[in-house]
């Protein structure tokens, strides 16, 4: 968290004698001279001589809300309004523009955005207000101390005027290394429910941007036929069909031998020719297994001596402590396949400009993952390679794979080409079900023994599943004495305090492309462990959530700020006090460095369908900067982890995947959840997580209601296991 | 074939093969990006437009079915009266997350308010059943289109 965004200069354009001040950094660190052009200066924040702010946004818009956020830091600082401020997503740059919790990476993800750019772009605004001040001081002669920026303008020593007057002269002064941030006191856009969402007229009246929505002149529509089966290969392929097809220009097969891919003038052509196309597969090397051979190497696993002691404890001794315990209570789970089924598919363009440059206009959530591997394909320095992010309808973790494949099959796609016409990489929803990566089908059996007093004395804890980490360029940094945190995440960094807890882990073998999907391991950790909370509960007859506070007393703050949730939801959600005839439940869930409960209550029975009538959830976040963002980031998570586990899977057959579309992959539907009411802690903490910590304790909240009708629900999705939604 | 389209109050004349979807005209024709594509099978309402006033799925409307019939796209809406205060509601209440579906949710919200001034939660939920929206922003649609009706009441 050390970059120096000290740095700063100003532009005169000669095209159109147009001033701009910037506030960035130069790539070699030095200092910017006047003149220094925007891809010079690496600005965070720009304000053009009317006085217009526009804040660089480094993180991706997939629905997050991280646009309004990052330009919500920018503006407080600064001392505009919200209206006074626009955004534009940075270039790809991973000195300037990386995570900071990243090293050299740029990217979105682990809900870091808000959390890793809280101090750099408050730093940002802060020196963009001390410049403009200095400048304004020197201009009136009066101390800069007694001068400050409110809505735009610069007041002070009684006399106003428009920050756009000093955007000029600002250049020539030096910011401040530790610029002035604003005390929280004075905030009045950090923590307003009344901001409201940058991106939302754009997204109402059709006019924004997403990258499907790019049409480059003389662009080729390129779509691909996969191998039904990952490992498979293209024998041959025949495309006499295909040249009925109006639109339809060639097809070649990839590099990769994969696919072929399907070059026309339009999308629809792309589709038409695709369908035509007769391929001849090899399949000698590909995967054949079924979702059932992998379940069963699963449960296998789960019934061995795991490969890895995670939290190094004595397993035997634990063991020994459940088995001999007064009440045991004991469940083996099972979590199949997800899909993250983005609303909109996979798409990417690719194009070379006048100069030999490779540009790629793509809603990527790491835009350093195609700048690496485009470095590699068409053999150019970094500097030749530009990513353009777009908006992203959606990701969920899709958008970034460790071998970033879909912009790779664009760059093949566009190398086999004179790469005279931009290529623009189409999926349709077919592709996006069927063509990997999904939430790893995961296994854990859990063992949990309590004294006579119903207290939990040992908790014994096996995970098997397919690593996501292992295998991919990201092994030597995320996995540890050969464990991948992301299988367990949530279990023994718990904040709960239990006494003899074993955390085992062993992995399977791959079975197709896994993937980081909304919460990662949390997924399947939280919904273990808060189940086997409520039945511990249940069967020594204590209420459950009384039952999860004593494992939070007694510690520190983290146990402190999760017990806070879990208390405020039971309160806000009438915790023990349903509607007559309706079953409640609760779930708590540390994840990202936030905090959330959640009670769903349901009405309905097993034979003539549930019904999801209410879920109350709070969340400790750290700050709130944008608390109606929040709210809407916690309804939206707690949907897509209650709709997948209501009744989607990805199931393989013969290694195919037998799921192609929304008809058989079906989303959460508007019908589903009645009402969602969110309550947010006031916090001082430095803010942390909210685009997936929502998502973690749904799932196991409603298996906690629907265990009130007697029927704990260990695999998923529910609809396949016994229970019937009205 | 050639034919003429009439959407959002012009006469576009289309060169487009039998068979081929409205969506695709919309979209890769006459570069309406506001239309979008989610399923191509009718299942996520993403590519909703309206058809002589009817929300209707581009996605499996086939282009001579809808030669003399009036289309209007996202684009326009907001010159109707409904349309403009459905969209006055999403951005009041901040319906959109990734927005993608966005533009199918306010088509298809229009033709409910069309024929239900005051829907109630169940009508909302069954009239906009088939819009799909991943980011599940699903309670502000209700919320944003009970907003509109009381907009337009006003």
């Amino acid at each position: 968290m050390t970059l120096d965004l000290s740095r700063r200069g100003f532009l005169k354009s000669a095209a159109t004698v147009s001033v701009m001040l910037y506030v960035g950094v130069t790539a070699d660190g030095a200092k910017a001279a006047s003149g220094a052009s925007d891809a010079m200066l690496n600005p965070f924040v720009k304000i053009d001589a009317d006085g217009n702010v526009i804040a660089i946004i480094k993180h991706v818009e997939m629905g997050q809300g991280t646009a309004t956020g990052l330009a919500t830091l920018i503006a407080e600082e600064l001392g505009v309004t919200m209206d006074q401020i626009g955004f534009d997503f940075a270039p790809s740059n991973p000195q300037v523009y990386n995570n900071l919790f990243f090293g050299p990476f740029q990217g979105t993800g682990g809900s870091t955005a808000m959390a890793n750019s809280w101090m750099q772009y408050r730093a940002a605004g802060a020196n963009a207000r001390d410049i403009l001040i200095k400048a304004a001081a020197a201009s009136w002669d009066v101390d800069a101390a007694s001068l400050d920026i409110q809505n735009g303008q610069i007041v002070g020593s009684g006399r106003t005027a428009p920050i756009g007057e000093f955007v000029a002269a600002a250049g020539a002064f030096s910011p401040s290394d530790t610029p002035p941030l604003r005390d929280p006191s004075e905030w009045k856009i950090i923590g307003n429910a009344a901001t409201r969402r940058k991106d939302s007229p754009g997204k109402v009246n059709g006019r924004a941007m997403f990258a499907m929505d790019l049409h480059l002149p003389n662009q080729m529509v390129v779509m691909i036929k996969r191998t039904p089966q990952r490992g498979g290969t293209v024998a041959s392929f025949d495309a006499s069909a295909a040249q009925d097809v109006k639109g339809f220009i060639m097809a070649q097969t990839l590099p990769t031998q994969h696919g072929v891919a399907i070059y026309a003038e339009n999308t629809w052509a792309a589709m038409q020719a695709r369908s035509a196309i007769e391929i001849e597969w090899d399949f000698s090397a590909a995967e054949v297994r079924s979702s059932k051979e992998i379940k069963d190497e699963i449960m296998t696993a789960l019934d061995t001596s795991p490969t890895y002691n995670v939290n190094k404890a004595d397993r035997d001794a634990v063991a020994a402590v459940v088995d001999n315990a007064h009440t045991v209570v004991e469940k083996t789970f099972y979590f199949p396949l997800l899909a993250h089924a983005p609303m909109e598919p996979l798409n990417c363009t690719i194009e070379q400009t006048a100069e030999g440059d490779i540009v790629l206009h793509d809603g990527a959530q790491s835009p350093t993952g195609p700048h690496m591997a485009y470095q590699q394909i068409f053999g150019l320095p970094a500097e030749k390679i530009h990513i353009k992010t777009m908006l992203a309808g959606g990701s969920f973790g899709r958008r970034t794979t460790p071998d970033a494949d879909y912009q790779v099959e664009a760059g093949l796609a566009f190398i086999m080409t004179d790469r005279s016409r931009p290529v623009k990489l189409v999926w349709d929803r077919e592709d996006d079900i069927r063509g990997g990566y999904y939430r790893p089908a995961v296994g854990h059996k859990v063992r949990v023994g309590l004294d006579a007093q119903g207290s939990i004395v040992g908790w014994d804890h096996r995970v098997a599943g397919q690593s996501i980490i292992k295998g991919t360029a990201f092994e030597p940094m995320m996995v540890r004495d050969g464990v991948d945190h992301s299988s367990v995440e949530g279990l023994a960094d718990s904040p709960y305090i239990i006494p003899g807890m074993a955390v085992g882990l062993t992995d399977t073998q791959k079975a197709t492309s896994v993937l980081w999907w909304r919460s990662v391991g949390h997924t399947h950790t939280a919904y273990a462990m808060e189940v086997m909370m409520d039945m511990a509960a249940r069967a020594t007859g204590q209420d459950p959530v009384a039952f999860r506070l004593s494992y939070l007393s007694g510690g520190g703050q983290d146990q402190q700020r999760k017990a806070a949730v879990l208390k405020l939801a039971a309160e806000k959600g009438n915790w023990g006090k349903p509607a007559a005839g309706n079953m409640q439940g609760v779930a708590v869930h540390k994840s990202f460095g936030s905090y959330v409960a959640e009670v769903v209550e349901i009405s309905g029975n097993l034979e003539d369908g549930v019904k999801i009538e209410k879920i109350t959830a709070a969340v400790d976040c750290g700050i709130a900067v944008n608390p109606d963002i929040i709210k809407a980031q916690i309804e939206g998570a707690v949907g897509y982890g209650i709709g997948h586990v209501m009744r989607d899977q990805i199931t393989l057959d013969g290694g195919s995947v037998e799921q192609s579309n929304f008809p058989d992959y079906e989303p959460l539907r508007i019908s589903d959840i009645k009402s969602i009411d969110t309550h947010i802690v006031a916090s001082a903490e430095a803010p942390t997580g909210i685009g997936e910590p929502g998502t973690p304790p749904s799932a196991p909240a409603l298996a906690n209601a629907i265990a009130g009708l007697q029927l704990v629900v260990a695999e998923l999705p529910m609809s396949e296991n016994g229970v019937t939604f009205a | 074939m050639s034919l003429s389209l009439k959407l959002n109050g012009k006469i576009h004349e289309i060169e487009a093969e039998p068979g081929t979807p409205l969506l695709w005209v919309i979209r890769d024709e006459l570069k309406l990006t506001g239309t979008k594509f989610g399923c191509g099978v009718a299942s996520c309402g993403a590519c909703t437009v309206h058809v002589d006033g009817e929300p209707t799925r581009s996605c499996q409307t086939y282009i001579e079915d809808v030669q003399d019939a009036e289309i209007t796209t996202i684009e326009m809406i907001e010159e109707d009266k409904i349309g403009s205060a459905v969209q006055q509601a999403w951005i009041e209440l901040d319906v959109v997350q990734c927005g993608y579906c966005q533009s199918g949710q306010i088509m298809s919200a229009v033709g409910l308010l069309r024929e239900n001034e005051k829907p109630t939660a169940d009508e909302i939920d069954d009239y906009m059943y088939g819009n799909a929206c991943r980011c599940a922003a699903y309670q502000r649609i209700r919320a944003a289109v009970q907003r509109a009706s009381d907009i337009l009441e006003a």
